[in-house]
């Protein structure tokens, strides 16, 4: 199966229903995306398909034939999201951090908190209580 | 994951003719955006094995006008619901309800057909279907027929949907009247309703629930009795005669049937 990944071409020997989560974790090794519930409800596996954010775990690996992929480790580890969350403590156990970052860069420029709020509503965090993640997307927007 | 992938077969169709060619061929379940396959695959719940993947077809995607109906394509995401200025223009309670299914994430896979072939009463979109009295087209290597949401489940997750067919889009004719949506669940995103309703205030009130009976409610004998000037508390009466709630984990029968009827009030204040 070829599909781009992080920008470069990829191809992948495995069931064609395996799920991208695994697809990405194991066969690419790429770990920085997160298994959490397995379900689509917490976005902690989410990474974007042709722009989209999606679940991973909920993503055929035959639907992403031709696609471009990126996850976490395509935004390299100089983004401003990444710096944001670090400075203002977006991140405490981890675990959702991935999928909060790519759920948010989907976001236009001019986005309002209320735009953030939406754009994060497929994403749980069990320790920040979202107020620093809010924060640190917020900084990560001002030039 | 608890299902071995190893003894799933996956076929992908490269266009409609080509998966209605293989659904009459042998028993294959479509999937489109997986958003409710997937969990039962990691649950180890899922009970197909022979799948087609029609996700690739690009004919069953599109929203449009014609002939005064409201025509959208199979694949259409809520996400493409929620961006759509026909959609905005002549079924907004259709809105309404895409932007509490899931998060963005499930918003971008997630498909109305899907959301109608699964058949969970708790479907959040086919209560509004059920409302504006919207239409299946179904396909078959045989023939294309047109289904009343109202006629469509038959019993629990069950629907008159035959093995070799496809839904191929759902036809919604002109909504004469003001729309109205409502969710109820633990929380704003991600969350399964509790009980939700749909409802039209036209010339003939309409009004739909779902989570309150195996299948979706149309309940017909409470909006006659709207029409007819029935007081709402008397109507509300009526509806609790029309929906059978059961206690799960989400919710209980008790709880659903007085909110049933809130709804219903809900509904004819805020729509007047």
């Amino acid at each position: 199966m070829r599909f781009t990944l992080n920008g470069v071409a990829t191809n992948v020997d495995a069931h064609p229903m395996s799920r991208l989560l695994d697809v990405v974790r194991e066969e690419c090794q790429l770990t920085g995306t997160k298994e959490g519930c397995g379900e689509g409800e917490c976005g902690a596996c989410t990474v974007l398909v042709d722009g989209d954010p999606v679940c991973s775990c909920l993503v055929p690996l035959a639907q992403v034939e031709g696609a471009e992929v990126v996850t976490i480790e395509g935004l390299g580890d100089d983004h401003p999201l990444q710096h944001a969350f670090m400075n203002e403590v977006g991140a405490q156990c981890g675990i959702c951090t991935p999928g909060m970052i790519m759920a948010a860069l989907s976001l236009e420029p001019d986005a309002s908190i209320d735009d953030i709020k939406v754009a994060l509503s497929g994403n749980l965090c069990r320790c920040t209580g979202y107020s620093a993640i809010y924060r640190a997307i917020m900084k990560a927007r001002q030039p | 994951m608890r299902t071995a992938i190893s003894g799933l077969d996956l076929r992908r169709a490269t266009s409609v003719d080509d998966a209605l060619r293989m659904l009459a061929d042998e028993a294959r379940t479509p999937i489109a955006g997986a958003t409710d396959f997937y969990v039962a695959l990691n649950f180890g719940t899922l009970a197909p094995r022979r799948f087609v993947d029609i996700w690739g077809i690009d004919d069953l995607r599109g929203i449009d006008v014609r002939h005064d109906v409201l025509v959208m394509g199979a694949l259409t995401t809520y996400t493409d619901i929620i961006r759509s200025p026909l959609v905005a223009e002549r079924l907004p309670m259709l809105i309404d309800a895409a932007r509490q299914i899931g998060g963005p994430q499930i918003q971008n896979r997630g498909t109305i057909a899907g959301n109608v072939a699964n058949g969970s009463p708790a479907a959040d979109a086919v209560p509004v279907f059920a409302a504006a009295d919207a239409v299946v087209v179904l396909r078959s290597i045989r023939q294309e027929r047109r289904v009343p949401i109202t006629q469509f489940y038959t019993a629990y997750r069950t629907s008159v949907m035959r093995a070799d067919e496809l839904i191929v889009a759902v036809e919604v004719p002109r909504v004469d009247g003001k729309q109205w949506f409502r969710k109820v669940g633990t929380r704003a995103a991600q969350a399964i309703s509790k009980i939700v309703a749909a409802g039209v205030r036209g010339a003939s009130p309409k009004f739909a629930l779902g989570s309150v009976a195996p299948t979706v409610v149309r309940a017909y004998a409470t909006e006659r009795a709207l029409a007819s000037g029935t007081p709402i508390e008397q109507a509300a009466l009526t509806l609790t005669r029309e929906i059978a709630p059961i206690d799960d984990v989400r919710s209980t029968a008790d709880y659903r049937g007085q909110v049933a009827q809130r709804l219903l009030r809900r509904f004819w204040s805020e729509t007047n």
